[in-house]
């Protein structure tokens, strides 16, 4: 049983009469890259909202490491190794790079009930973001303003703010979203290393990058899971075929 | 280090050493109300700083602040006319009375946000104002006149005008010191990053509602200070003191200086009460002057000349006075 890190059984959620998670299944075994895929309003980002717990689900339950958190507040899994990364950049616009990574690094290091030393002059806080800033490369933006950097540093960012949490596990809620080809390929490249340390489950609409990255994928179709298996089990599997990939195709081959 | 001297510097350099003068300016020009008046500006200045360590800082729009002029005045006001005049009984009275209606409000207010905060505080407010109105043995409606200020013993004399004056710029000095190395501290950090993305400082761990609250009782804290002071200083307390217009002071006292700093609050307290002191004295002799007439009557528009002023701050001066002193310093 200790083999999952996160285990998702029968999670459910309604939306009024829109069921928008349908007795969901899941296990992420520990260090695989776990990717979720399904076609727009398939349910992905409700799904994510109940794993950070910002959603809380009908019925169903959220086991991580173990131990039950389908009813613990956001900021108590965080604590607990996950980590999130969001779908639209979700960032401390009027405070500098490094900042906002330890902000992060400073969640992580004890209470913040401290009123009179400058946090800025703290080395143990500055490192740790230092460190986290390196891995994804941005290191050498660390002192400016967040709104000064391009729509693919912020994503960046995204990444090492999840990183200075010290994550068991990464969420990752499209990293490559409205990315150019060149910044997709460098933050595929990035998760590479990634997924050697930590478990990752990863939603992404990037094809490409999701064939290249994952261990494993599930489908996730009207909230409900249609298949779950190895890249190449996925692929040849016909109903994913009929309700995504076969929709692509078919638009490829018309297009 | 040209950095050190960028004309808000400047500025703010020399409106503090100008505070730090003012009874030897009065004394120059032997006009003895320039202290009266800045007793009151300094007073009113700390509770704006606190106001803005919960607004600019930390997002939270407190409609409700006078509150705590309020409470700390009336604590002193009753205390006193129940022959309790040792300050060190009065004010640590005060003050925990403050931290405990902050603690009330702030638990429930907090839970909300946005325009819904702004409305839960003014009716919190609002409820001790009436609670004000209703005290039938300490003056109702007609407010209670503080007959000794606060004792200290023999140490120091609260009705010695200069004594008084240094005291209350002690206060504000000491005020303004905490409140900036608490918003540059990690408990700061906190505070602003809620302010900025409350969500996002969850989804990183920061259970931010029990900060948000803590940073709301000292802010009221430092409030009832100020009423403390306010109190001793009208030698006199009533409802009025707390009535929502004078949170509207409050708030306009922040916007007006600059919400982005410590110290803007205090140049806002400033500008805003001189100019309701000396408006009235302007309009009256300008009038006179071009008119040849005397325009005593016209004295009372004062309002018509400072409300556009703010409309201009608020529209033209986002970051308020403090603001556009920092944009002097960048050409």
């Amino acid at each position: 049983m200790t083999e999952a890190l996160l285990q998702v059984e029968g999670l459910t959620k309604r939306f009024g009469g829109v069921i928008a998670s349908d007795a969901i299944t899941i296990d992420v075994k520990r260090g695989e890259l776990h990717a979720i895929i399904g076609p727009n309003g398939a349910g992905k980002t409700t799904l994510i909202g109940q794993l950070t717990g910002e959603i809380t689900p009908n019925t169903g339950s959220v086991r991580f490491d173990g131990s039950d958190i389908t009813a613990l507040p956001t900021y108590r899994r965080s604590m607990l190794g996950l980590a999130r990364s969001f779908q639209i950049t979700s960032l401390f616009p009027d405070f500098s790079v490094i900042d906002n990574v330890a902000l992060a690094a400073q969640a992580h290091d004890g209470h913040s009930f401290r009123f009179w030393a400058d946090a800025r002059e703290q080395p143990e806080l500055r490192e740790a973001a230092m460190i986290a800033l390196k891995r994804v490369g941005l290191a050498d933006r660390a002192n400016l303003l967040v709104a000064k950097l391009s729509h693919g540093e912020h994503r960046q960012l995204e990444i090492a703010m999840a990183l200075a949490t010290k994550p068991r596990m990464l969420l990752l809620d499209e990293p490559m979203a409205g990315m150019g080809p060149d910044e997709s390929s460098r933050m595929v490249a990035m998760l590479k290393q990634l997924k050697q340390e930590l478990t990752i489950l990863l939603i992404e609409h990037d094809m490409e990058a999701v064939f290249a990255l994952a261990d494993r994928i599930t489908v996730l179709v009207y909230g409900k899971v249609i298949a779950s298996g190895t890249p190449d089990e996925i692929r040849a599997n016909a109903e994913v075929i009929q309700a995504y990939l076969g929709e692509r195709d078919a638009e490829a081959a018309n297009g | 280090m040209s950095r050190l001297f960028t004309v808000r510097n400047v500025v703010v350099v020399a409106l503090l050493i100008f505070l730090a003068l003012v009874p030897f300016f009065a004394v120059l020009t032997g006009n003895a109300f320039l202290t009266t008046l800045f007793t009151r500006i300094v007073i009113l200045a700390i509770a704006a700083v606190s106001l803005n360590l919960i607004m600019g800082f930390g997002g939270m729009v407190s409609f409700g602040h006078a509150a705590y002029l309020g409470i700390g005045g009336y604590a002193v006001g009753i205390l006193a006319y129940e022959k309790v005049t040792s300050a060190f009984i009065q004010w640590p009275v005060a003050l925990v009375a403050c931290a405990i209606f902050a603690l009330i409000t702030g638990a429930l207010s907090l839970r909300t946000r946005g325009v819904y905060f702004i409305m839960i505080t003014l009716a919190f407010a609002q409820m001790i104002y009436y609670v004000g109105v209703s005290l039938d043995r300490y003056g109702a409606d007609d407010g209670l006149t503080i007959y000794t200020r606060s004792q200290f013993a023999g140490l120091i004399n609260l009705s010695n005008r200069t004594v008084f004056y240094y005291f209350c710029f002690a206060c504000l000095m000491g005020t303004i010191y905490l409140v900036w190395r608490m918003v540059n501290s990690r408990f700061g950090m906190v505070i602003q990053g809620a302010r900025s993305n409350d969500r996002r400082m969850r989804s990183i761990g920061f259970p931010t509602y029990r900060y948000r609250l803590v940073c709301f009782v000292i802010a009221g804290v430092l409030c009832g200070l100020s009423g403390v002071l306010l109190a001793n200083q009208a030698d006199f307390i009533s409802p009025a003191t707390m009535h929502w217009t004078r949170s509207g002071d409050l708030i306009v006292m922040a916007v007006l200086g600059g919400m982005g700093s410590v110290i803007g609050p205090v140049m806002g307290a400033v500008a805003l009460l001189v100019l309701e002191e000396t408006l009235p004295h302007i309009i009256g002799a300008v009038g006179g002057f071009v008119t040849g007439k005397s325009m005593v009557a016209a004295k009372e528009y004062w309002a018509l000349i400072l409300g556009p002023m703010l409309l201009l701050v608020v529209l033209f001066a986002r970051g308020g006075i403090d603001g556009l002193l920092r944009r002097f310093g960048r050409d």
